[in-house]
């Protein structure tokens, strides 16, 4: 962009001084004539390149603006919730629309154990399928099972709520329940009556959604990893195990760490499957049998119609929450991925 | 390491098995969702399914052609919005963007994309139904915009990146303004890539079910108005898969059925967009 202005103005410089020494004969009229549209049309250019540069700059801020406008709507909604309950809005589970009372804190502990549950579950099922299609599997299989695992990360979550809803939770109704209930019932967790729709659905249908995602970002971390790390450990005579124990794993750790938060961050903003089996009941229960209910639940059936004022702003100040929690979430996952990659680069180079 | 060799070959083959346990783990439960959805939608889908609106509680019969033809208008309405903001946006940070500045942005993409989808309908609540005093088509398709943003804005700013920059010097060379080269040479040559990261956000937005429900709303009628309530597919697959008629699950596997033909097309054809870039 600056070599262009200041080539220009030196070619303006010469054409001024040729024009005052040909000035008067026809021909040269006709030169001046071609050589001033040529000028014009180089200066639109350079209009043109401004304007262009002007337009491309905003578009690429509105991209932090739309998330100032979106925290600032959302607090700003959340307000008038904000100054009724304090800090009582996450302590308090009355949550009654026709008493004005708001307390958020069964759709909270839903929340949280559903998607922390669901991740203890999916992170070591991910991590094993990640290493067996990058280690184990003869490469063939990995190109036909990757593509795979990352198409089903794309299908939409009212389609797994679908299937949740009419297929899986009648069967944990009709045989998983009842077994746990006759074997496990000692043990809290698996008291009461088979419901079907439940906490135990909505940690199933979650690990299922969040498997393919984990798996997909710990495979390209995997694969990240330098050949020489693996070279060393095989020819140090370790065994395709503890190849995988010792140099690979301990280096990929950080970011398989970032794709495990990352599959966090999914679960706990994971809206509609979640609201097809988890039952929508606001209990806060040991058992993992019985219906629960989670923050973006909550705003799926209640915010379109509010009866209040403060009923809205008190959905509002749960998405609030909702929106913190996954960016610092996101935030974080992203940093430990981020780590990794330029580490592997680094690397390299 | 003071086991013996038969201890640790044993030791390798029982990890390689529960490895391959977990692969399966992974796969069978997407299996079995395919085989429903395959063998639900098929039994269940019908001509009457492309071209009927929804039929009133308890009777037979009757389809989701409006609800795709609402979900048609606002995807594009979406990209309408949001396509300009992706592109333009990442021309600025591949051609101009200084290297602090371009983090930040990209730092906010990413945790664009990574907000619940629930929470931009929110967001386009509080901007267009609450002052348009109504629930409208538009206000979906700026919740599903408001998404397709990041992806678009990413993908395109990798994809303009790889082009050499050889390219844009001989344009510039030529006396072509700045504008024309990025537009003309850069974009176009990138176009491909471009092409795959918009089809991968369609398909992204096309199954999204939570921004719209209280933007869109839905509407059991033909809906072609967007300043009015408008029918989508997945806002038809939620309500139908949660009440309580027979008839009306078939509806909805059918519409999975068509949703999941839909995205996989899409994804296909982005494959497809990205392969031929990497062999021409």
């Amino acid at each position: 962009m600056l070599t262009d202005s200041t080539g220009a103005q030196h070619s303006r410089q010469r054409d001024l001084a040729s024009e005052t020494a040909l000035r008067g004969t026809p021909e040269t009229e006709n030169i001046l004539q071609t050589v001033t549209k040529r000028e014009k049309e180089q200066a639109k250019g350079m209009k043109g390149d401004l304007v262009f540069r002007y337009l491309t700059t905003c578009f690429a801020f509105s991209i932090l603006a739309i998330l100032a406008l979106m925290l600032y709507e959302m607090t700003g909604e959340s307000m008038p919730s904000i100054r009724a309950f304090g800090w009582k809005f996450v302590s308090s589970s009355d949550w009654d629309a026709v008493q004005g009372v708001f307390g958020a804190l069964p759709y909270l502990y839903g929340s949280v154990v559903s998607s922390v549950l669901a991740l203890l579950l999916a992170t070591p099922l991910s991590i094993g399928a990640a290493l067996f299609i990058t280690e184990i599997a003869p490469a063939r299989w990995g190109t036909i099972i990757a593509p795979l695992v990352e198409l089903l990360a794309a299908i939409p979550s009212v389609i797994y709520g679908l299937w949740g809803v009419l297929v899986m939770a009648p069967w944990l109704q009709s045989t998983v329940q009842p077994f746990l209930i006759e074997h496990f019932g000692f043990i809290p967790l698996f008291q009461g009556a088979p419901y079907g729709v439940s906490m135990l659905a909505a940690i199933f249908i979650l690990m299922i959604m969040v498997v393919p995602i984990i798996t997909s970002i710990t495979r390209e971390v995997l694969l990240a990893v330098p050949l020489s790390q693996k070279e060393a450990a095989i020819a140090l005579g370790a065994t395709r195990w503890e190849t995988i124990k010792m140099a690979i794993l301990p280096y990929g750790k950080s970011g398989i760490l970032g794709a495990a938060i990352l599959g966090l961050g999914r679960a706990i903003g994971e809206t509609m499957a979640v609201t097809m089996v988890i039952g929508n009941a606001p209990n806060i229960s040991l058992s993992l049998l019985s219906p629960a209910y989670t923050m973006p639940s909550v705003i799926a059936n209640e915010f379109a119609e509010t009866t209040s004022k403060l009923h809205g702003s008190a959905l509002m100040e749960i998405g609030l929450i909702l929106m913190v929690v996954t960016l610092i979430v996101n935030g974080l996952a992203r940093l430990l991925i981020w780590s990794v990659s330029k580490s592997a680069n680094g690397g390299a180079a | 390491m003071m086991h013996g060799m038969a201890y640790r070959k044993a030791k390798n083959h029982l990890m390689n098995l529960v490895m391959l346990a977990c692969t399966l783990a992974v796969l069978i439960p997407l299996g079995l969702i395919f085989f429903h959805i395959l063998k639900m939608g098929v039994s269940s889908l019908s001509l009457d399914f492309f071209t009927q609106i929804p039929k009133p509680t308890g009777e037979a019969g009757g389809g989701m052609a409006n609800g795709m033809l609402g979900s048609l208008i606002m995807i594009g309405g979406a990209s309408l919005i949001g396509l300009p903001i992706g592109i333009l946006g990442a021309i600025y940070l591949a051609e101009f963007g200084g290297s602090k500045v371009s983090t930040v942005i990209r730092f906010g993409a990413d945790v664009l994309s990574g907000t619940p989808s629930i929470i931009t309908g929110m967001v386009a609540y509080t901007l267009l139904v609450v002052p348009m005093k109504g629930f409208s088509g538009l206000a979906g398709s700026v919740a599903l915009a408001l998404i397709m943003i990041p992806i678009v804005l990413r993908t395109t700013e990798e994809q303009l990146k790889m082009v050499p920059g050889s390219l844009r010097e001989a344009s510039l060379a030529l006396g072509v303004p700045f504008w024309r080269t990025s537009l003309k040479v850069t974009l176009r040559s990138a176009m491909s890539g471009v092409l795959t990261g918009i089809l991968l956000a369609v398909a992204r937005v096309s199954g999204e079910t939570a921004p719209l429900l209280f933007t869109a709303l839905g509407n059991q009628f033909w809906s072609r108005d967007i300043s009015q309530p408008m029918a989508a597919l997945p806002l038809q697959i939620f309500s139908f898969a949660i009440a309580p008629y027979e008839d009306w699950h078939k509806l909805a596997w059918a519409g999975a059925l068509v949703l999941v033909t839909v995205m996989f097309v899409l994804s296909l054809t982005a494959r497809f967009f990205g392969r031929s870039r990497h062999s021409g």
